[in-house]
């Protein structure tokens, strides 16, 4: 199938946006991803998404789809070169499904309630749903994965994307807090699955570095028009230290990263 | 065809998300037995098939149990070949298809539920206008998935019929409750039909 006149509406930072850049990524789909700031409402925006007024958004050709994990079944759908991003046995899509519901439904609104507990109290209460949640999906992982690195087995699939795009910001939620909410100790398969995802091919170019994520919430949103996808090496950000200013190449973009001093800005992805 | 005890669905005989799955293993003509499942007494088999959200519907094959009605009723699509397709065959129709039933579990008939428990007359004023704002985008949708045909499936009942159609009980028996047709034939003419 043609790969022309694929472009996906969406923001860098965005993990919603990521499950999207990943999929395409997987079957080697040229796109282009046109950043925008959901809160400003953006015109293109919503024509396209009329309902939800939300990112991410794919356009291909003049079809648009909505919601990233409808989006992903639909690039595995439509594009069926390159490797399959749901499992071929039907029980298997359907437990990849339902696990992908679970992290939508009751694992990322707990990074909202944390962001918004207010005491140690209340942020006690959110990190022992996490360990709940997160003990749901070690087992998960066990079944799924029947021993190999990804809940898709040998390579990244449905789930590794849906649960993967969040990894990034549940390790800055971590740094944040100071603790652990994904526990070596309490799920070990779990952890080294989020370690290894950063190994692969397809993830590392597309996720951002915990640390980088770190510093892009903190500065807020940068937008620059993104051009047509290319293989480009990508130039590491130094990590920060102190107040230092730091730049760093990360695509075609050139942002210039300040460390705000004080209280954290946390951004809705 | 599977015979009847293969397929087991846990369930309530009143619930629209059970019905789903009903819904769907008899347009594929599949036997099943059904297990009368009491919400607020939950048996040992549910917690043991949905140790997860403790809910119905679950739909039980052989030694594999699917849980959460969308998911059951695409299980059901992708498992049983025989009788007509639920999903439809075409990559961006099988979007819309899903697109529009997760407007309608999260956004539209949690609001059916809020209304019939209200007491207070200016939220159910306010319920029943966002109803019917979701209702004018549930018409549009019929008319772009039906293609002029009877069912947003097209000419046979499809996965979006089972997923608004298996809501209609308890949308007629609000009805009944708050006074007010929320399939109102003049907001939403197609889809009154």
């Amino acid at each position: 199938m043609a790969t022309s006149g694929v472009k996906v509406l969406g923001a860098r930072q965005s993990p919603f946006v990521n499950r999207v850049v990943m999929a395409l990524e997987m079957k080697s789909i040229d796109y282009e991803l046109v950043e925008m700031n959901p809160r400003l409402k953006p015109e293109l925006l919503i024509k396209t998404n009329p309902v939800h007024k939300k990112i991410p958004v794919l356009i291909h050709g003049d079809r648009t789809i909505c919601e990233s994990l409808i989006i992903v079944q639909y690039i595995d759908d439509a594009w069926t070169n390159g490797p399959s991003i749901l499992p071929p046995h039907p029980y298997d899509r359907a437990t990849a499904r339902f696990w992908a519901a679970f992290v939508d439904d009751k694992l990322v609104p707990l990074l909202g309630q944390l962001r918004e507990a207010e005491g140690e109290e209340a942020k006690e209460l959110v990190f022992k749903k996490f360990s709940e949640a997160f003990m749901q999906l070690e087992e998960a992982f066990i079944n799924c994965s029947k021993g190999k690195a990804f809940f898709g087995g040998d390579s990244v699939g449905y789930l590794d994307i849906a649960l993967g795009s969040f990894v990034g910001y549940i390790r800055v939620a971590e740094m944040m807090n100071e603790t652990k909410l994904l526990d070596e100790t309490k799920t070990p398969r779990l952890d080294g699955w989020a370690e290894r995802l950063y190994s692969d091919n397809i993830v590392k170019d597309v996720l951002m570095d915990p640390q980088l994520l770190l510093v892009q919430l903190q500065s807020g949103f940068r937008h620059s028009r993104s051009s047509r996808r290319h293989r480009e090496t990508r130039v590491e950000a130094r990590s920060l230290r102190g107040n230092m200013k730091e730049q760093c190449c990360w695509r075609r973009g050139l942002c210039e990263m300040q460390q705000i001093e004080g209280l954290f800005l946390w951004r809705e992805p | 065809m599977a015979a009847a005890s293969d397929v087991k669905v846990l369930g309530m005989w009143s619930c629209p998300y059970v019905n789903r799955a009903q819904l769907a293993l008899c347009i594929k003509s599949i036997e099943y037995e059904f297990i009368e499942e009491n919400t607020l007494k939950k048996s040992d088999m549910l917690l043991k098939h949905n140790p997860v959200h403790k809910k119905i519907p679950v739909l039980i094959h052989g030694d594999k149990s699917v849980c959460e009605s969308c998911i059951i009723v695409e299980y059901i699509a992708d498992a049983f070949d025989t009788g007509p397709r639920i999903l439809p065959s075409d990559a961006y129709d099988r979007a819309l298809a899903r697109f529009w039933a997760a407007y309608i579990d999260d956004k539209w008939y949690p609001l059916v539920k809020v209304l019939r428990q209200s007491g207070d007359k200016e939220e159910r004023k306010s319920l029943v206008q966002k109803l019917f704002e979701g209702l004018i985008l549930l018409e549009e949708a019929f008319i772009g998935c039906s293609k002029g045909m009877a069912y947003f499936g097209g000419d046979s009942i499809g996965y979006l019929d089972i997923i608004l159609g298996s809501c209609l009980a308890c949308l007629r028996v609000t009805e009944k409750v708050v006074g007010v047709e929320l399939m109102d034939p003049t907001k939403a003419p197609q889809l009154a039909k």
